[in-house]
């Protein structure tokens, strides 16, 4: 049950936080992080791109399994699952279109899993990103997840050094994050 | 509009005369007031808690937006940064910001703590003349600030109340803040690790002694614990004068 690391990607796709919560990491270079931060964002925006969108005539009979990027429970999306572009996307071109959950738009990768870990992506209203990877058996994960937008609206936003869009650094934001974390371990 | 024009014309033509016309409107109006409020002018509640002797929130459950005043607060330090020349000059800006608070603070502060120990008294025995509430003494303002002040304020007394060790400077007090509350939220960058924003919070101090005819300087420091990471000391160092009139006041035994 543990939180590995988070990173914060602001709207633009720069990194502006980077913080480890287990020792024994592999560390990656400053720069490595930079480009793992700008790559997430473009795949981010290429996933919700190609999100899969039915036919309205199609509805009726729904032979697509919703192996998408776009779907809102957080533990079926993935990347890796290669039939992304349905085959009916592609010929039904000129008639209506409808997400595969009518009223919930594409919001690209949510979650990635491997054996190893699992890379969760929450976007907030205002374009940040946050990506929290844990141990992949680990559950509640949205809770962690709020708490740690809560807690950034709370010592990043409010304080009056912080300029947005600019690199986190803020001592009691990182003191409660870990605080938090360790109380729930 | 046409109203106090048509009033007036109406008076005239009953009085016939200019001059008189304005005493006539006052008295008409005075009366008018008297009518509509037959008892004596201003209206004491029977338990003797007026609107001043409660916080504007009905309920004591009901609390203030502390995000909204940890915005407001950091828009205040921000609009003290501008066109400073260091982090002293910042202090003394957020000091002066919190200056005429502590100035005007200190009458609700005297009504409520005056109002609640002569309304008993009053009560009891129906002599005149009350004990002055004022501090006369250092230690009886120290107190003011260390326990209503700060419970008026922040919802809690302060958390240490110290005099100087050093015979140097006998003129020096230390109250401590263990988690200010404006500081809550705020994070200071490592290069202006000197900075407090509690400084705005020394400025309402140092209004309320100079309210009270104290003379002094205060100034926010940090000192951090492990316990509490933010935890803030105010140091008051009262004037000459004060120390001055200090030893006449323990002479003559005033407390």
């Amino acid at each position: 049950m543990a939180v590995f690391s988070l990173i914060i990607i602001n709207k633009a796709g720069g990194l502006v936080y980077q913080r480890e919560f287990q020792p024994g990491l592999r560390k990656l270079s400053t720069n490595d992080y930079l480009v793992l931060a700008g790559t997430f964002h473009g795949v981010h925006a290429i996933t919700r791109s190609i999100t899969p969108k039915l036919p309205l005539a199609a509805i009726p009979n729904p032979p697509i399994t919703p192996t998408t990027a776009t779907t809102p429970s957080p533990n079926i999306a993935s990347p890796s699952s290669t039939s992304t572009p349905t085959p009916s996307s592609s010929s039904a071109s000129a008639g209506g279109y409808t997400y595969p959950n009518p009223g919930v738009p594409a919001t690209g990768l949510e979650s990635l899993e491997t054996d190893k870990f699992r890379l969760t992506c929450f976007q907030t209203l205002t374009g940040t990103k946050f990506l929290l990877f844990t141990e992949p058996t680990m559950a509640n994960i949205d809770v962690v997840m709020k708490k740690i937008y809560e807690l950034y609206a709370d010592f990043v936003m409010k304080n009056p050094f912080y300029q947005l869009e600019m690199p986190v650094r803020c001592e009691a934001f990182d003191r409660n994050l870990q605080g938090w974390l360790r109380g729930r371990a | 509009m046409t109203q106090p024009a048509r009033h007036a014309a109406m008076l005239s033509i009953s009085n016939s005369g200019p001059n008189t016309m304005a005493g006539e409107k006052q008295q008409s109006t005075q009366h008018m007031h008297t009518q509509s409020q037959p008892s004596q002018g201003l209206r004491v509640p029977s338990n003797r808690k007026t609107i001043y002797d409660r916080h504007l929130n009905r309920s004591r459950s009901a609390e203030l937006s502390r995000a909204s005043f940890a915005f407001l607060f950091a828009e205040m330090v921000t609009y003290a940064q501008r066109r400073v020349t260091g982090i002293q000059d910042l202090e003394r800006r957020l000091n002066e910001q919190g200056y005429p608070l502590g100035l005007r603070l200190l009458d609700l502060l005297y009504y409520r703590t005056m109002s609640s120990s002569t309304s008993s008294s009053l009560s009891s025995s129906s002599t005149s003349a009350s004990p002055p509430n004022r501090p006369l003494r250092i230690l009886p303002l120290l107190h003011l600030i260390h326990g209503p002040l700060w419970r008026l304020l922040f919802n809690r007394p302060a958390d240490a109340l110290e005099h100087s060790v050093s015979p140097e400077t006998p003129n020096e007090y230390m109250i401590t803040d263990n988690d200010p509350l404006v500081n809550t939220y705020i994070s200071v960058p490592k290069e202006m690790s000197m900075l407090n924003c509690a400084a705005f919070v020394a400025g309402i101090i140092e209004g309320v002694c100079d309210g009270c005819g104290f003379e002094a300087k205060v100034t926010a420091h940090n000192q951090p614990t492990e316990m509490w990471p933010g935890r803030t000391i105010f140091l008051l160092r009262f004037g000459e004068s004060v120390m001055e009139r200090e030893k006449v006041l323990e002479r003559a035994g005033v407390k």
